[in-house]
This record gives structure tokens, sequence and C-alpha cells, in this order.
């Protein structure tokens, strides 16, 4: 993959350079189909790099920060070329464009998702880095009428070969902009890395311990007014009737918008637009989804389940293996579908006027935004200005520009911005899901144990099918059998398949650790039963089958050393293990609980060791590990959203579960020295967390569970 | 009018008794440092000092202020307590998304203010009430721990 998108890169686009506005250079990447006559396509693109006459350097950045890092590890690859300190260098958030900040991982569009930040820039930022050092460097060489080859760069300076003269970045920023750019500038050996792969200081934390970081929740535009919203709580029902009057005399609401589907009050600051909507008691027509329950989900699907899906993956014969099989395990999984609870709610602020449209907002997905914010207001795209924020969270809720669209419609017929605010209540009941899968899974074993057949059929609904249509081909869908398909394990009749069954009215998108959370944790634990069924050690049946897969067996051997696994716990406590490859890195963990004796399980431990190639931060990998881990935690114990009579019955933190400071477990984390191309490290750690821990019960307690979350009463001491 | 003390100046806002002080320190007074997450005390995110004691003012109504020393996010680090609790933060990299760490900051300075020297249970009982989606608790604890040295030093 990686080196497939680092040749896309290099094929659609190339490196220009330009005076920046205000004095310095400029340097970044355009389309070929960018090349414009005014040669001046960066100056007003902005796109990545900008040095200014201080020797300040801007990174523009393509992809954008909700906590795991990106703030900082991308600028880290452009000063590690150009031979800066960190310490000069800023970031600033992108505007929309696919073109300029396309991302080559994703098809070229402004996504920052599925862990591909540093995969997809890791190359391109270090090239534009080295090309902007290669031009100051020119510069400084004109100036001085030597040779560019005798001068050196130290941190921020061109100093020539006698170390008497030295010209800084910023002095020479304004000369580098008119020296041609270098097509084919070497990039540093990685034994020559002094920044990647050392902890880094994040960039983007100052103002988050002193309360002036801006989230696009705290947007302040001058007559700004505040909205929040009510949306027909089942879904696909429409608004039908609020009491008007009432809302109207509701102290500090200034007006109210009806949508079809939801209701907008809007007021001189939340409190009166909350106090509004409570007064309006909005009345809906539920429509044809009123009476779904999440039985009726789990039945439809379980019928579907019946049915032959697309073929992701087919080698030899499971079908044949398996119906002949004398030694055969079969189960089903169930998970459930999950909210993301990203800790800043729902919210857009927009403005609608003469010179077209202003959007605030934090989002993972600008360019998107742009154009269903454009359509939904027929304007042209460039009408349409996104100001883009730092982001209270993300995990794939906001890759959905769903309440862009919405705050857009209520700010259409509106003379002054609005912010529209969803409450938490909002948030939670109007997520778009991770999605519920139940899957049937089988495997045939021969004589030692071993699986000499594997058939895993993933029943569920397909987020690419709404999110990105064409990328959901023949029946599959990439993120359904992400980590199926591709496991590690190498089984000679070996069969994946997809079957899509939508939900009625729910729509389901993107959750932390995406495809691969689902797919790792009905193999993983599958993987354990088949081991249980042979009387086999879990890290043993692995290792046997990972003979062939180097980088997956080293983390497994680490791991089980640094576990002190096989070691005895004590009674009613176990410890349960998992193996991934996914997003480009390699991952085992294992999992220490205790289950009490009413089935209460605590997590007490999780080691984790990550290969993930080339680390950029290490600091980062870690609090990724940490992060990843406990969100997978809380998923596991807790993560539910049910349905009843078409509503979403949980609403807050008091009945959607969120893993508290008293609950953490202790976490160990360890990075595996590689050189490999750079790995993702957002995702993983929650993807492989939930079946160490079911792992971990099994061995504790003997029961086996295939549904999350864990049901307690399942775990009670007999 | 209502009148009472934030981050040390005296202030005065003309809203009904009953508004929640989080959106009369956001909304009215334009200061955005402290976050709105739930609205019903679940999650911290909302956290000030009142007279030195952590609140949840999601749920406080502005009345509750009267008179008092209101203290957010963006005056805490007059103190030492405050002051120690962010270079910890940032020494630590505690931080990710940042949404929440307002009112952990908020939360963990009050603690400390009570309990120069926390034990690990009382930074539980502490902190409980603040809930982070990115799962930084590790390096909250850590931190806390360090602001604690820091202030004993002091």
């Amino acid at each position: 993959m990686n080196k497939h998108m680092m040749a896309d890169l290099s094929r659609r686009k190339f490196l220009v350079a330009s005076a920046a506005v205000g004095g310095g250079l400029m340097i970044g990447y355009v389309p070929t189909s960018f090349a414009r006559a005014d040669n001046d396509p960066v100056t007003s693109l902005d796109a990545f790099i900008r040095i200014d006459r201080q020797g300040k350097v801007t990174i523009i950045s393509p992809m954008i920060e909700m906590g795991q890092g990106t703030y900082t590890s991308l600028p880290m690859l452009v000063a590690e070329e150009l031979d800066v300190d960190m310490a000069n260098v800023t970031v600033d958030h992108a505007p929309p464009s696919d073109e300029l900040y396309g991302n080559p991982a994703l098809g070229n569009v402004q996504v920052t998702g599925a862990s591909t930040s540093v995969r997809a820039f890791y190359l391109p930022l270090r090239k534009a880095g080295a090309a902007a050092k290669a031009m100051l460097v020119a510069a400084a060489a004109e100036k001085w009428g030597v040779a560019p080859a005798t001068l050196k760069t130290k941190l921020g300076f061109v100093v020539d070969a006698s170390g008497d003269r030295r010209l800084s970045y910023g002095e020479l920023a304004d000369a580098a902009a008119k020296v041609p750019v270098p097509t084919d500038v070497p990039m540093k050996d990685p034994s020559q890395f002094r920044i990647i792969g050392t902890p880094a200081k994040r960039l983007d934390v100052k103002g988050k311990v002193n309360g002036s970081a801006v989230f696009g929740i705290d947007t302040n535009i001058p007559g700004m007014k505040v909205a929040t919203v009510a949306a027909s709580p089942v879904f696909g029902g429409k608004l039908s009737s609020f009491n008007e009057e009432a809302v109207r005399k509701t102290p500090g609401v200034v007006d109210v918008v009806r949508l079809e589907n939801a209701i907008a009050v809007i007021g001189d600051h939340y409190w009166a637009a909350k106090t509004g909507l409570e007064a309006a008691a909005p009345v809906f027509d539920e429509g044809p989804h009123a009476n779904v329950t999440t039985a009726d989900v789990v039945a439809a699907l379980a019928k579907a389940s019946g049915r032959t899906g697309a073929i992701a993956k087919n080698e030899g014969d499971a079908a044949k293996v398996l119906s002949a099989a004398p030694r055969k395990v079969e189960a089903t999984y169930e998970a459930p579908f999950l909210a993301h609870a990203t800790m800043e709610p729902m919210n857009c602020t927009v403005s609608v006027s003469e010179t077209g449209c202003d959007v605030w907002v934090g989002t993972q997905i600008p360019a998107i935004c742009q154009q269903v914010v454009a359509k939904a207001l027929d304007l042209p795209l460039d009408k349409v200005r996104i100001h883009n924020h730092l982001l209270g969270g993300g995990f794939g809720r906001r890759l959905e520009a769903d309440f862009v669209l919405q705050a857009a419609l209520v700010a259409k017929n509106l003379k002054y911005p609005v912010k529209v605010i969803w409450s938490r209540e909002e948030d939670i009941q109007h997520d778009i899901y991770r999605p519920y899968y139940y899957d049937r899974i089988a495997a045939a074993l021969n004589d030692d144990g071993m699986p000499v057949a594997w058939s895993h059929r993933i029943v569920g609904s397909s987020i690419f099918a709404r999110w990105a249509p064409p990328l959901f081909k023949d029946g599959i869908d990439p993120d359904a059998i992400d980590g199926a398909a591709d496991m590690p394990y190498a089984i000679e009749n070996f069969r994946v398949e997809f079957v899509r069954e939508e939900p009625p009215g729910i729509l389901t998108g993107f959750w932390r650790g995406v495809g691969a959370t689902h797919n790792v944790y009905v193999i993983e634990s599958f993987v354990d039963e088949l081991a249980a069924a042979g009387k086999k050690d879990p890290v043993e049946y692995r290792r046997a089958l990972l003979q062939k897969n180097s980088r997956a067996l080293n983390v497994l051997n680490r791991a089980a050393e640094i576990s002190n696994w096989g070691t005895p716990l004590g009674p009613r406590r176990g410890r349960g293990v998992s193996v991934q490859q996914a997003f480009g890195s390699y991952m085992c963990q294992v999992a220490e609980v205790t289950v009490s004796k009413t089935g209460e399980v605590k997590v007490d431990r999780v080691y984790v060791v990550v290969d993930t190639g080339v680390v950029v931060n290490p600091d980062t990998v870690v609090a990724q590990m940490q992060s990843g881990v406990i969100f997978g935690i809380t998923a596991v114990l807790w993560g539910e959203i049910t349905l009843d009579k078409g509503r979403v019955q949980q609403s807050n933190f008091d009945s959607y579960r969120i893993m508290r400071i008293d609950e953490a477990p202790k976490i160990e984390v360890e990075i595996i020295k590689s050189g490999e191309n750079p790995g993702g490290i957002g995702e993983p750690g929650t993807s492989g967390l939930a079946p160490a821990v079911l792992n971990a019960v099994f061995a504790a307690t003997g029961v086996r569970l295939r549904k999350t979350p864990i049901d307690s009463q399942l775990l009670k001491e007999a | 009018m209502i009148e009472f003390t934030l981050n040390g100046k005296a202030t005065s806002v003309d809203v009904p008794e009953d508004m929640p002080l989080l959106w009369v320190v956001r909304d009215v007074l334009g200061m955005y440092g402290t976050k709105f997450g739930c609205g019903i005390a679940q999650c911290g995110a909302c956290t000030i000092h009142i007279d030195g004691e952590a609140q949840r003012s999601c749920v406080t109504p502005v009345s509750e202020a009267v008179g008092r020393e209101i203290t957010t996010i963006e005056g805490v680090g007059a103190s030492l307590s405050g002051k120690a609790v962010q270079d910890a933060w940032l020494n630590r990299e505690v931080v990710q998304c940042g949404y929440c760490q307002s009112g952990q900051i908020m939360s963990a300075v009050a603690l400390l203010d009570a309990n120069p020297a926390p034990t690990d249970e009382d930074i539980d009982a502490g902190m409980t009430g603040n809930i982070c989606r990115c799962g930084t608790y590790i390096r909250i604890r850590e931190a806390i721990k360090e602001a604690a040295k820091t202030i004993e030093a002091k």
C-alpha cells in the first residue's frame, strides 16, 4: 500500500515554490492539472510549508488534529529534512481542497482517517522539506558566490565551509523563493535522523492546558447567535408541529427554524435556545421506522447470515473441506451498534451572506463539508469557505457532514451567523453508528488441532455504499472485510464473504479501529476457541500458525515474554491474547482480567507490543496505544446502542458509559525497532483489545462470550 | 444584575438567575476555555472553582455564584498549584484532543489544594467525575503526582 500511494502522489503532483504573501518562501505540491499561467499557484493556495522572513516555519497540515498527534508528527517530517528546530515550527489548519490536501492513501480526498496520515505523507513532506532546504542553500551559495555543495545547514541556518559565514533561513527566504525547485533532491538516510524517532513535544497542547485552544464549539463571530436542535427521535421521521407561541415567548429566544426532520431554536445564548426548545415540545411524524427494536435488527441479520455473500477471498475449497471434516468448530459472533461520544458534541457555525457562506467547524473532511454546503445552498464551491478547527475528538464521527449540512440549512434564512450546538442527548441519539455485525465463522481442524479450512461470513451494513459508493464494488465493502480477508494466519482453504444487510433507517459509519475492530474481535476470539478445542495454549497455537509471518510472530513472542505468559494468576483471574496486522502495523495485546463473583470484569493490566515500522514520534505511539486500549475497554465492557420503538435508548454518559480514571488498567507498551514503512497507530490499539479481554475472561472463568458488551450475568459464579 | 469575582476581576451580568454558570461564562462573557460536555454533571468538562472548590458549571445556576470567587481554566494558572498542574500536564504530554483537559486540570488543582499528597485512591476519588474519551488517565495520574512534588518543593 505504501509504495502504491507514494507513487501516486509523485505521479499526480509536483513540487512548486513561490514567494509567500508578506515575503518568504512557500513550497508545496500541486496537481499537474493545476499548472497555471500566473506561475504562482502556491501563494494563493497555501500548501504545505511557509518560511517567513523571521525564519518561522509554518506547516499547513493536510491532515487534521483530533488528538492523535498529527500536528506534531507531520511537522517532524518537514523539520527533519529542512533542518530546523521543532520549537520554530507552527501548524495551520488547511483550507478545503482535495486537489492540494487530498490524502493519497484515501483516493486523494481530503480525509483524515484509517490511521493513514503518517503513512500517506511520510515521503511527500520529507521531500518538500528537503527541497526547501536545497533552495535555501542555493540562495546562500549565490549570495556568497560558492558552490552549494560546499555549504551545510544547521538548525535554521546555512553555514559555509569555514564556519565563518552564516545566514538564517529567514534572511534567505525571499531569495530562495526565486530558485528553481529541484526535481530530484536527496532525502536523509534514516541513520541520519535526529528528529524522526525521538520523542517530540506536541505542538498543539499549550493552548489546551490554559483554555486558549479554539475548538469548533468555541467559535465566536460578531453578531453570532446560538442554536440547538431536536431531530426526529425516530430515524426517518419528520417534524409535524411544535408550540410556536411558547418558544417565541421564551426569554432570550430570537428565532425558530423548521427543518424537514428537525426543529432549531435560536437564542442569545445556548441556555435560551435549550429552554426554548423544551418549550417548543416538538411533535414528529415518526414514519415507517417507529416500531424498530434491536431485536428486529438482529433477527434480520441472523436471517441474512443464511445467504451466501459476496466473496472477498477464496483460496482452496473451504466449503468442501468443512463439509467433510471430522473435526469442525463453528460459532456466531455479534457486535453491537456503537456511538462515538466525542467529548465535544457535534456543532457547527455558519454565516450566509452576499459574499457566500462561511463555515466554522472541526471536521475530518474539510473538502467534503465544502461540497455538501455548496450543494445545499446552491453556491459555487469557492463561495463556501470552511474554517477548520481543532477537533474535540473524532473517532470517525467527524467523517460525516450531517451536522454541517443541518447548520447550513438553519443559517440559510437567517441574517446573522448561527452556531448550532447539539445537546449530548442529541449527539448520542443522532450519531451515525458503528454497524451491528453478525458473523458466522467455521473451521475444520486436522488431527493436530490445527485449522485446515476457514470460512468467515461477515454480515452487516455497508458503510462505503453510503459514504463513498464507488468503493462498494461487487457486493464487497472494503471496510467490512478489513482485517478478515488479510488476517495474519495462513490457512490453505480460506474463504471470507460479506453479506450486506442494512438496518431500517439507521445510518452506520466509521468508528475507531474501523473494520478491523470488528474482524479482529471475531477472528482472535475464534482462534482462541480453536486452541481450546485442541487443548492447546493460545500463544503456542498462534505461534504455530504464524511461522511464515515473522513480524506478527515477533510481536506475539515479545508480548508473551513481557506479560509473563504462562505464569499462574489467582482464582477468577486470567490472561488473554490477540494478534493483529492492520493499518500497516503489527500488534499483540495481552490483557489480564479479574472477574468478580457477581460477574463484573475488571481489566487489570494490558501489555501492548507494536511493530509500526519506522516510528516518527515514539511518545505519540505510546499515547495512542494507551488511548486505543482504554477506548476498546469501554466498548467491550459497556459499549452498546440499543433501539426500542425506533428510538435510541441511551442518551448521555449516565446511560452510555465511558471508562473513568478509577477503572483504567495499567498499560505497558513496547515498540519494536523497525526500518519498515511506517504503519498507522491511531486505530489498532482499539481493534485488538476486545478479543484480548474476552479471551482473558475465558481463561478466568471458562465462559466463552460471543457477543459484546460483556453480559456479567453469564459470568456469575455458579 | 448578578455580581461575582471571575479570575480575580469584579464581574456583573444581566442574565436569568437559573442560567447555568457554564453558559454565562461561555456565551455571555466570551470565555471559551470551560467546555460543554454533557449538561448533567456526568463528564466534568465544565469544571470550574467556586471559592476554590471544584463545581460542575453546567448544573450550577449563576445565582449560586453571587458574591463568590469563580476561577476558570483561563485564570487557574495564577495560583502556584494551578501553574504546577498545567506545567505537569505539558511535561507529561497528557493531552490528546484536549477537549476535556480544562475540566481535568480544574479538578486536579482542587484535589491538590485540598490534599497536597494524594494517594492513587485519592486521585481516583478526586478525578472520577472527569471523563476523557481519549483515555489519557494514565498520564493524568502521573501528572498529578508530579505536580504534587512541584508544589511540595516550593
